[in-house]
């Protein structure tokens, strides 16, 4: 930044001069509102009550005040319909009169309230991971500091590839457009690193069962990828050793597969699975073990993707308040702020693209048994993962989206 | 061969665990003609009330009959206190059963929380069964066993006992059964309270497979529908062909054209409802 000392002792001088001393006395006494835009009632609603919790923590350890100024936070609950959190954030800016939001919490809403935060130049901070919200259409409003579906998706696929000499996957996810970004990342760096994917399954969202699902999945393979969301994968995966499949074909895990919320519910059958995501409540960095251990003795529980992913943009958001002294008021500095944060949070150290997406570590982990309960011990560091992974950013982005088709499966046999 | 046989298995072991779900919601719609939109909440309370029931009785089966009771006690309340004043209001019943439905499962989130519960089969049933190159798991058989002998005890109850024969009379014309002395508000108490006890246990015993999770009561619900309307309402037969109709159809059809796994699901009631309006096997109702 070239906003020096000086400089700003400046502006201000001439603030004061130009508009009296009351004004420049209530702009700072008067806090900042931030809107969290999360899921508390319906099937999201674990991940999204998380979220809260995560926040509240935050802004607790931080006395109420980021960037030097007091906070207020409003929560809208959008239960996890695109269409409610359209209206949600309507009422948070126009009623609560938010000035950043953070959130929502799923793809689907980040692109019903896609048009508004443009309209209204809300900065957002969002956990959703939509490949095109930070690339082929990029919103100038948005950072996201967490990953986009295939982000994490990629480097397991090179750890499967490389480190694991898997040869031939299957891969399974939900028939959203989730589950086809991050399968269809695992699918392009595997098969740049050599290996095959023979088959491709997309069971739907709602699907009552997975035996069938189970019944035609291959045999003569090495492992198998799974990109559910939610409580799927929990459920898929009690399916595969009802049926006997567990120590026949290996399984690995997408960033929300074997979180850490759905693990806690889990037995010893989960010991050993590989996954990847862009945080482990093990990571040993001295935020995370205070952040981890302070929501553990509070809770209950250790935080997984949204705790860490609430906590991890409310840092980030705190340094840029930071960085441009609190006033969140010139949106396009604070803007620039946002995204020009580099600082270290309990995921590791955070720094953003030109796209606004997060450039940062993404760790393959193992579910281990600890001190009595399963959690996700990190066996391998990616450093500093970009969203294009090792390709030109250019040249990703003349591709079409990852989805079912694309790109194309040329190894799949029948 | 193997994958005719796996999939032929996992169509019956689906067609019972339907047949659970679905037979109660029949029975309510055939008698009382309320499209009783609980049934999958009910279903997902059973699911949950037999996640705690387990930590005190390790009994599955103890488990689905306690979880059944209970759910059968919140289904009389329910009937009696506000399904009760809305008789012949069709438009009323469906948008507070749809009501009652969200709440129980706003309760379900506060009490159990959001993250999916496992519910452990009994330790006996945990391993699959291998024949030769097929393992197919033991409790799903044991599912489409218990699913059989709810539907022959079903069957002997609406046969064989006087309370039976008055559903079946309020079934076929409910004034005439009124006028010859058949007591509708008890009976109609009565059979609610079977439907949500047969919707509880079958939540407990599905658990194994399915697990207790928030949307357990969205994603069990049109399934039900799907069946009753298939097999036609009120009908014990056509609840229980409809389940294995449906099973077979979805199973196959999801393995062998995955992408059209949803249009699958709808299809055969579709194709129904167009050529036989009252299901395979209803009857002309008055």
């Amino acid at each position: 930044m070239a906003f020096t000392r000086r400089s700003f002792l400046q502006a201000a001088g001439v603030g004061i001069a130009a508009f009296g001393f009351p004004v420049r006395v209530r702009a700072q006494t008067e806090p900042i509102r931030i809107g969290l835009m999360t899921v508390k009632t319906g099937p999201l609603a674990s991940g999204g009550i998380d979220m809260e919790r995560a926040l509240a923590q935050f802004v607790r350890e931080h006395n109420n005040t980021l960037g030097g100024r007091k906070v207020e936070v409003s929560v809208g609950d959008s239960a996890g319909v695109p269409a409610q959190a359209r209206a949600k954030l309507q009422e948070l800016v126009e009623r609560n009169k938010i000035q950043v939001m953070i959130g929502p919490l799923a793809a689907a809403e980040a692109l019903a309230a896609d048009d508004y935060i443009r309209s209204q130049q809300l900065p957002t901070l969002s956990v959703a991971a939509a490949e095109d919200l930070t690339q082929r259409n990029p919103n100038p409003w948005f950072v996201r500091g967490t990953s986009t579906s295939a982000q994490s998706a990629h480097p397991l696929a090179d750890y499967c590839a490389k480190q694991l000499k898997y040869k031939r996957m299957a891969v399974i996810a939900d028939d959203i457009a989730y589950g086809h970004e991050m399968c269809a990342g695992f699918q392009r760096v595997f098969e740049d690193s050599g290996g095959k994917i023979v088959q491709k399954m997309f069971p739907p969202l709602t699907v009552p069962d997975y035996a069938t699902y189970l019944a035609q999945m291959k045999t003569n393979i090495d492992a198998i990828f799974l990109g559910f969301a939610g409580s799927n994968g929990f459920r898929w995966f009690k399916q595969f050793n009802e049926y006997g499949l567990k120590g026949k074909i290996n399984v690995v895990g997408g960033m929300t597969a074997f979180d850490e919320a759905v693990l806690r519910n889990m037995s010893d059958e989960a010991l050993g699975i590989i996954t990847s995501c862009w945080y482990s409540a093990e990571l040993d960095n001295p935020i995370n073990k205070k952040f981890a251990a302070a929501f553990r003795n509070e809770w209950k529980y250790d935080p997984g993707f949204y705790a860490a992913a609430t906590y991890v943009e409310a840092a980030v958001l705190e340094a840029a308040l930071a960085s441009v002294n609190g006033k969140i008021e010139d949106k396009p500095a604070f803007m620039k702020a946002l995204r020009a944060t580099k600082i270290d949070t309990a995921r590791g150290p955070v720094a953003f693209d030109e796209y606004g997406n997060i450039v940062g570590n993404v760790y393959i982990r193992k579910v281990e048994r600890k001190e009595g309960r399963l959690g996700n011990a990190v066996i391998y560091t990616y450093p500093n993962v970009s969203q294009f992974w090792t390709y030109d950013a250019k040249e990703f982005l003349k591709n079409p989206v990852y989805s079912r088709d694309w790109p194309p499966a040329k190894n799949l046999e029948s | 061969m193997q994958f005719w046989i796996v999939q032929s298995l996992n169509s019956l072991a689906l067609g019972g665990l339907l047949f659970l779900l679905a037979t109660g919601f029949s029975l309510i719609f055939g008698l009382m003609r309320i499209a009783n939109l609980t049934h999958g909440a009910l279903f997902m309370l059973g699911a949950y009330v037999g996640v705690t029931t387990l930590k005190f009785v390790p009994n599955l089966w103890l488990a689905a009959l306690i979880a059944g009771l209970l759910v059968a006690l919140f289904g009389g309340l329910l009937e009696r206190s506000i399904l009760r004043r809305l008789a012949g209001n069709a438009l009323g019943q469906v948008l507070v059963t749809l009501g009652v439905s969200f709440i129980v499962a706003d309760f379900c989130l506060i009490v159990w929380g959001g993250d999916p519960i496992p519910i452990a089969a009994p330790t006996s049933l945990q391993r699959p069964i291998v024949v030769g190159n097929i393992a197919f798991p033991a409790y799903r058989l044991v599912v489409l066993g218990i699913a059989i002998i709810t539907a022959i005890a079903l069957h002997l109850l609406m046969e064989r006992t006087r309370l039976g024969a008055m559903i079946r009379a309020g079934v076929d014309d409910m004034q005439m059964a009124r006028a010859v002395g058949v007591p509708v508000s008890r009976l109609f108490t009565t059979v609610f309270c079977l439907g949500a006890a047969l919707a509880g246990a079958g939540g407990v015993i599905a658990g194994p497979i399915m697990s207790a999770y928030p949307g357990l009561d969205a994603d069990m619900l049109p399934l039900a529908l799907i069946v009753v309307i298939l097999g036609g309402v009120g009908s014990l037969l056509g609840a229980f062909v409809g389940s294995f109709v449906i099973a077979i159809i979805y199973t196959f059809g999801s393995a062998l054209l995955p992408d059209l796994a949803y249009v699958i699901l709808f299809l055969p009631m579709i194709v129904v409802i167009a050529f036989r309006p009252r299901g395979l096997f209803g009857r002309r109702s008055t």
